[in-house]
């Protein structure tokens, strides 16, 4: 039989390599927050008919020329298909950005003539310091209940906390691997951190839990059967080659139906899907290459585990048989 | 087949036809195109899109004195609300959140600085004096204190694909014309807390009120020399009672009114009539109509797309079972859309994401079952044996699955109440319905499904099942449980 357990370190080592870099990037850059948390305006104008990319200084140009006071930031796309351009422009927050927009659109039709805002949202700052505690809060409340279930739904197992720890550490897994992966993109490509960044990381931390459950479920199931020389390294192994094409197959339908959302859903959900299809992908992996086998470590030990597979290697070949 | 099952085929095919009747409800009055009611036994049960997909202003605000109690809130509540449906603006929302904001909601219009200054001004409530001329309740009149009053622009043809955002027309217009009504006295010198309703002696319902300083003494000055001539209260320009002058008003008097709906439509006038504090704009969202047509249309690709590629990925791989899985899919999406018809829930881009995503869960208890079902079969069990062992020994894992992410989709929820992610709150609703739905959709209708298809005892070709025509059982696959 395929053995997936075995090589539990290879894929620890292929998960750090993942998060790694994304943590560096995550101390040094950290995340590029949105307005939804930082406060402030974003505009996105929509200039048609354009057959080449605006000039970001003339956008900026124009904006400077509507005083508004503190940074402006100009992001400039290519011409899509309809020979849209599409601008998006960051500033402060000021008071009544209503009034602002008549003479801004004048002045930005002046330049380019058919110049439209497609939208324009403000957060001043108390609502985005309340959306970032709530954000924070949010994450923790449904760590504690996702922990506080599996607790209980596993409660017949052997040892049923441990199926909630290992579960929230493939969790962690997740969480770290789209947070590394949004700082990179924020980085490199201005991906900014907003509520539906913030609705993703939540779906994918569900939907992590919900794959680890299969898993899990069946480990337990086979442990109520278990052969009398069996191990429980070989129940997990076992388990988790039963599930491997189910625990892929769920991923995939809903992998399906996020292609479709990034191919054609529109630009304004694009990120978020992004951000979900990573945390899925990042999910399935975990559940079936981290959780059971984290599971597994405990069992054995943490240390010993880690002496078991790397200790001496005439040990390792002669227990290898024992077990 | 059962009787059970049979039963419960008849209710699936009910609930599908009653929800293919609730979706495909036509328009209350085609000739009319602003009439967007659609009434399915008498209830209304059209589609509601978010402001993101019809375009409109969202605005949050704040109250700008600390401390604002929760009936002073109400009152500016509704006199907001009374302005915005002043201004003309269709199925526009005013409603409180926390304890010291107001969101508007204003469908259709991207520019709101007009609505903005409407909205957020403090309210004018004057007593005017219409001298000869003929003034009626609800009539917008130029006073001495407000000259230039703004009224709603004559209707437009509602708002079209084709309108592009630069064309927004005006929503009101300056009055200039019609004569100028001298005022008797101003509301600000109104002592709100006279404001009282009663009931006379002759049992005729009334308003007592009382004005303070100048405001006194030129009603004092004006009803002595106009006894038997009228008097308009109006507020922001608007006239809200025409009442006729009996005797010389003291500074105070009463309004006499014939009904008691009407007295109280005077006491809030009169007490309500400027907003209690004045608000500032703390956040506000507009999205342009055009934005907002673009984002249904890709969205309405990509969930047709979705569906699609979900659909040939269950036929393809589980064959019959999966097609049985795909019709029950079809029953979900109507189902779907019929409960945020009849709720009803407003569909944002968000909560459209939400289920689509739906969609792939959806499938996911089927692809638990069917893939233990294939479990079964390996292990040499009969058919019919093999379908119900399946069902029950997913059943723990699908529970499991399911409720953590019903847990997630309501912490989501909850944490989506405040107004700076509101837009997780949508996504959670239609994720949490998903996901409630899809327990019906995809263990009792497909169950169902199947077992009346094994009942008919047609359909027992391995092939249909997606398992290898006499596939031995393998050794190293244990049973699950005793035969």
């Amino acid at each position: 039989m395929l053995s997936i357990v075995n090589k539990r370190y290879l894929f620890f080592g292929l998960s750090l390599l993942i998060i790694i870099p994304g943590l560096i990037s995550l101390v040094l850059f950290g995340l590029r927050a949105g307005i939804d948390f930082t406060g402030g305006t974003a505009w996105e104008l929509v200039l048609p008919n354009q057959t080449q990319p605006a000039a970001a200084e003339d956008v900026q140009r124009i904006f400077n020329s509507q005083n508004f006071a503190g940074n402006v930031t100009v992001q400039v796309s290519p011409p899509n298909a309809q020979k849209q351009v599409l601008v998006s422009v960051r500033t402060p927050v000021v008071k009544d950005v209503e009034t602002k927009r008549g003479p801004l659109l004048k002045a930005l039709q002046a330049k380019y003539p058919q110049a439209s805002i497609a939208s324009l949202d403000t957060v001043g700052a108390t609502v985005s310091s309340e959306s970032r505690n709530q954000a924070i809060l949010a994450v923790l409340a449904a760590s504690a209940a996702i922990l506080l279930y599996m607790t209980i739904a596993f409660r017949k197992a052997t040892h049923p906390v441990r199926y909630g720890v290992t579960a929230l550490m493939a969790m962690l897994h997740d969480v770290l691997v789209v947070l590394g992966i949004a700082s990179i993109f924020g980085k490199l490509f201005g991906l900014e951190v907003d509520a539906l960044f913030l609705t993703a990381l939540l779906t994918v931390i569900s939907f992590s839990v919900h794959d680890t459950i299969v898993v899990y479920d069946r480990v337990r199931e086979n442990q109520i059967h278990r052969r009398t020389n069996q191990s429980f390294e070989e129940i997990v192994n076992l388990s988790i080659v039963q599930t491997l094409a189910r625990s892929i197959n769920t991923q995939l339908t809903a992998l399906l139906t996020l292609l479709a959302l990034s191919l054609f859903g529109g630009r304004t959900i694009r990120d978020f899907v992004l951000i979900l299809m990573i945390g899925l992908i990042s999910g399935t992996y975990s559940s079936i290459f981290n959780a059971a086998q984290l599971l597994v470590v405990w069992e054995n030990g943490w240390g010993r585990d880690w002496r078991r597979v790397f200790g001496h290697k005439e040990l390792h070949t002669s227990t290898a048989k024992v077990y | 087949m059962r009787t059970r099952d049979i039963n419960l085929l008849i209710v699936v095919v009910l609930v599908a036809a009653l929800a293919i009747w609730i979706n495909g409800v036509p328009r209350h009055d085609p000739k009319n195109a602003n009439d967007r009611s659609e009434l399915w036994l008498g209830r209304d049960v059209h589609t509601r899109l978010g402001l993101d997909l019809r375009g409109g202003t969202q605005i949050l605000l704040q109250a700008s004195a600390p401390n604002i109690t929760s009936d002073q809130l109400e009152q500016a509540r509704h006199t907001i609300e009374q302005r915005v449906n002043g201004l003309g603006v269709a199925e526009a929302v005013v409603q409180t959140s926390g304890n010291n904001r107001i969101i508007v909601e204003l469908p259709d219009v991207t520019d709101a600085s007009q609505a903005l200054t409407t909205i957020r001004s403090t309210g004018k409530l004057e007593f005017v004096n219409p001298g000869t001329n003929q003034v009626s309740n609800g009539q917008t009149v130029r006073t001495s204190g407000s000259p230039t009053p703004r009224v709603p622009a004559p209707a437009t043809a509602g708002i079209t694909n084709t309108a592009t955002l630069s064309q927004t027309a005006p929503l009101s217009k300056t009055l200039t014309t019609g004569p100028i009504l001298p005022v008797v006295a101003d509301g600000s010198l109104l002592d709100l807390s006279s404001v009282q309703t009663g009931v006379d002696t002759t049992g005729s319902p009334y308003v007592a009120f009382k004005f303070n300083g100048t405001a006194a003494t030129s009603l004092q000055q004006f009803s002595s020399q106009n006894i038997g001539k009228p008097m308009a209260i109006v507020l922001d320009n608007k006239v809200q009672s025409v009442a006729v002058i009996r005797d010389t008003l003291p500074g105070s008097g009463q309004i006499t009114t014939n009904s008691v709906a009407d007295r109280d439509g005077i006491y809030n006038v009169l007490k309500y009539g400027s907003l209690p504090v004045s608000f500032d704009v703390q956040s506000s969202r507009s999205v342009s109509p055009t934005l907002g047509s673009a984002s249904i249309n890709s969205s309405q690709i990509a969930g047709i797309v979705g569906l699609l590629a979900v659909a040939i990925f269950m036929l393809v791989y589980y064959r019959l079972p999966g097609l049985l899985a795909d019709v029950a899919l079809l029953i979900y999406t109507l189902i779907s859309f019929a409960l945020y018809r009849v709720i009803p829930i407003t569909l944002t881009l968000a909560g459209i994401a939400g289920f689509i995503l739906s969609i792939g869960l959806a499938v996911d208890a089927n692809v638990l079952i069917f893939s233990r079902i294939k479990d079964e079969l390996r292990h040499g069990l009969p058919l019919a044996t093999a379908v119900e062992r399946g069902f029950d020994h997913a059943w723990p894992s699908i529970r499991d699955a399911n409720a953590s992410t019903l847990i997630t989709s309501l912490i989501l929820y909850y944490f989506g109440s405040s107004f700076g992610v509101s837009i997780i709150k949508g996504f959670a609703l239609t994720l949490a319905l998903g996901i409630l739905l899809s327990l019906f959709t995809a263990v009792v209708i497909t169950r169902t499904f199947l077992r009346s298809v094994v009942a008919t005892g047609r359909f027992r070709d391995p092939w249909l099942f997606a398992i290898e025509r006499s596939q031995p059982a393998t050794p190293t696959t244990q049973p699950l449980s005793e035969v």
